[in-house]
């Protein structure tokens, strides 16, 4: 259950912060927390995710790691072999494949290989997504590498406060999770307008967080915004997106912030598209093979009979994350708003279509 | 001017091929005793000569020589020979069992049974090791029970890795073996992790990783490498260096012209190259590095030579490769021989002790069988329910596998 400040005084943080107060509180409350990774030590990290965090625990609990992404991994496991529970950063997630052979065969097969004898429970840490220009080596949206995979978590939160109660529950998860972060929204939600002024998590409400410990179940999913007209599936930037698309459109959309993408919250998605009969899946991730996908084919599996039109997929395009044109690739507000309009006229069309033959 | 030069591309050949003899003047022996034994504390730089030697302490005649001659408890080298002869007896009847169709598939360790046995010998109870795939004188030499092990070769109800793993692809966490892994390599950082987890926790255990020559071309290898050298972590980097991956001989994945040792230095990691057929040296640099990684001084890198006597699996067939008598040939001969002719030098085995274990040992290897084939074997079929093998992917199971697992029906 999600104990929503459980009576706690919360603070203002920024999702930097955040993730920066469930490792502190994680190192605090459990000797076998430890964090590596490209510059996370000393220096605190390029995003400052752990910031202070060496200063306060000393250098064999919080440490710097070479520059191979397969070694951090790979050292990971053999850590949780020994029984800690490393958190480990790959500074981008762009950079995560070089340890894909030490995810994918290594962590995510452990328990199963070894019959429980020999567990990998490691949070994988990793900036993800773009809308900071960085090209498409620092934008990235990898996610559906992960949940193709048996055996892996795959979390992305979308706000401060999920961000700290998901990766609190996920350092105690006994699995491996990959904990991707929307570095667009590292400090305040980012709705696609990319010319308007940044606003900041101090001013939204779920940058309030609890200083203390608390969780957010993992497979747990969020109704982000209510609504009657259709259901968006979504997560990490695109649930900011949606709802500013949500009011620009007039579409009252209910807006389901997955926060676990797999193993997923089925009855939260499936209890609002029957209620809906209307569906948009939406991510900044390329749309082949994406993560959509899966969402699509799910709920034509559970939601078929539910259905009123047919389910719109909104995604990156299938290229490689541009630099210089980076918003005409970012599924932003109008595209969605499109959609939006799409999934909602389709009956309609499709009556008069009716009509039309009828009276011919 | 000038014209330039073509430019040609250089395949390393093996000098033995099926029809000619191998050449084994590459592998640059020195006689037993010829090493320096330099103090625990060294530094690679002030050892690196031991990286291109070779360190052996038997000599031909059987007899302990040099400054790596160590007392050695002749307890131990007898159970050392012990555990030898019982880890080929029971290659020798599984392999037959595999062609019986008991098993979907085996590997043999014939010919390198002094490294794993000697090592296991010399480390002590709670250090890890991350083995590969021919390491089982690992568990043979801690008397893990044969039954065990063949349960899990058979996959049948007692199998504890529940039949999902290739037959000896074993994990025993209680005797230190970390579940092995198909994919090469990876086995090599993760035993540096497990290490400076131990570090980490103030702990006194150590590590031990296990690599073959051919998986030292992977990245993981070198990544270990710095990592164990970066963190000074507690760990034995072990290279078995029998001269085959499958087909490829030991120059493609590097060895030409140098060591595998020799990896090591310009990593910063002392590093040792010795005879790998040659128990009394096997245990003496072992229990050297272990002395080392104990003492906080960090990692040891050790290229043993030895030769893969067998096949690389039941899937191969040598003779297409290599020559037919290269074992025999292979300088450094068999460990098994070199021990009991030792044992026999100092008074503390004989002839007839040696034939006595061997049917002691086939017997407690055919009894083991009998045992576990009365649980079942790939061939009679499996009792266990595949509803089985749904579990283990997470800790708690998901919705969606219960689902997968109701449309099965099991």
């Amino acid at each position: 259950m999600d104990d929503r400040n459980n009576g706690q005084k919360t603070v203002p943080m920024t999702m930097i912060q955040a993730l920066r107060s469930a490792m502190d509180i994680m190192l605090g409350r459990d000797e076998k927390v430890v964090i590596f990774g490209q510059d996370v030590g000393y220096f605190g990290g390029v995003f400052r995710c752990t910031e202070g965090l060496q200063a306060k625990y000393g250098k064999h609990r919080v440490f710097d790691a070479p520059i191979s992404e397969g070694g951090i991994v790979g050292a990971a496991v053999g850590m949780g072999a020994y029984g800690l529970r490393p958190v480990v950063e790959i500074q981008f997630a762009d950079y995560f494949y070089p340890a894909t052979d030490q995810i994918v065969s290594e962590a995510a097969r452990l328990r199963y290989r070894s019959a429980g004898e020999f567990i990998a429970p490691l949070t994988i840490r990793m900036p993800s997504g773009g809308g900071i220009y960085g090209g498409q080596t620092h934008s990235q949206s990898p996610e559906a590498l992960f949940t193709h995979v048996c055996g892996l978590r795959t979390v992305m939160p979308s706000n401060p406060y999920d961000a700290k109660g998901l990766l609190i529950a996920a350092i105690e998860c006994d699995d491996p999770v990959i904990f991707l972060e929307p570095k667009r929204l590292y400090n305040g939600p980012f709705d696609g307008h990319h010319d308007q002024p940044v606003v900041p998590w101090s001013k939204h409400a779920l940058g309030n967080v609890p200083e203390g410990y608390y969780t957010v179940p993992l497979e747990s999913a969020s109704i982000f915004r209510p609504g009657s007209d259709l259901t968006v599936l979504t997560y990490g930037t695109m649930v900011f997106v949606s709802e500013v698309a949500a009011k620009e459109s007039g579409v009252d959309a209910e807006i389901i912030d997955l926060r676990s993408l797999w193993p997923l919250d089925i009855d939260t998605i499936v209890a609002s598209v029957r209620k809906t009969g209307r569906c948009v899946v939406l991510h900044e991730a390329t749309q082949t093979s994406g993560f959509g996908a899966e969402l699509a084919a799910l709920i034509q599996e559970h939601c078929f009979y539910h259905l009123e039109a047919p389910i719109e997929r909104v995604a990156g395009w299938d290229i490689p994350y541009p630099h210089a044109h980076e918003w005409a690739y970012f599924p932003g507000p109008k595209r969605v708003a499109e959609a939006f309009r799409k999934v909602m006229d389709e009956t309609a069309d499709q009556g008069a279509g009716d009509a039309a033959r009828k009276r011919g | 001017m000038r014209q330039p030069t073509a430019l040609r591309l250089h395949v390393p050949e093996p000098s033995g091929r099926p029809g000619h003899a191998t050449d084994f003047s590459y592998l640059r022996l020195a006689p037993a005793g010829a090493a320096r034994k330099p103090p625990p504390d060294t530094s690679a730089t002030d050892a690196a000569d031991l990286a291109y030697s070779l360190i052996r302490v038997l000599d031909d005649e059987g007899r302990a020589q040099g400054p790596w001659a160590m007392q050695i408890d002749p307890a131990v080298l007898r159970k050392g020979l012990q555990a030898m002869i019982k880890t080929r007896i029971y290659d020798a009847r599984m392999l037959i069992a595999q062609r019986q169709k008991k098993m979907s598939f085996y590997m043999q360790s014939l010919g390198e049974e002094a490294i794993g046995t000697a090592q296991a010998l010399a480390l002590s109870k709670g250090d890890m090791c991350f083995p590969f795939y021919r390491q089982q004188s690992l568990l043979i030499a801690q008397d893990v029970p044969l039954f065990d092990m063949m349960c899990q070769l058979f996959s049948n109800d007692s199998d504890r890795l529940k039949g999902r793993q290739l037959p000896i692809m074993y994990s025993m966490r209680e005797y230190g073996f970390f579940s092995i892994s198909g994919n090469l390599a990876t086995q090599f950082v993760q035993a540096v992790g497990w290490a400076m987890a131990s570090a980490i926790m103030g702990d006194t255990k150590i590590a031990s990783a296990w690599i073959g020559d051919g998986a030292t071309a992977a990245a993981d290898f070198q990544t270990a490498l710095t990592f164990a050298h970066v963190y000074q972590a507690p760990v034995i980097l072990n290279v078995i260096n029998n001269q085959w991956a499958i087909s490829t001989f030991q120059a493609l994945a590097g060895g030409e012209g140098t060591t595998f040792a020799a990896r090591g230095l310009g990593t910063g990691i002392v590093s040792l190259r010795v005879d790998g057929n040659d128990f009394l040296a096997v245990y003496a640099v072992s229990k050297w590095a272990i002395e080392r990684a104990r003492g906080n001084l960090g990692p040891t890198l050790i290229e043993w030579v030895t030769y893969r006597a067998g096949p690389h699996s039941t899937s191969d067939d040598p003779s297409k490769y290599r020559p037919a008598d290269d074992w025999a040939r292979f300088p450094l001969g068999d460990p098994i021989n070199r021990l009991k002719q030792h044992l026999i030098a100092i008074g503390a085995w004989s002839e007839e002790e040696h034939q006595r274990t061997q049917k002691e040992y086939e017997a407690e290897v055919i009894a083991a069988q009998k045992k576990a084939e009365s649980h079942g074997t790939l061939a009679t079929g499996l009792s266990s329910s595949p509803a089985t093998m749904f579990e283990d992917v997470y800790k708690d199971m998901p919705w969606h596998l219960r689902r997968q697992r109701q449309k099965l029906g099991v």
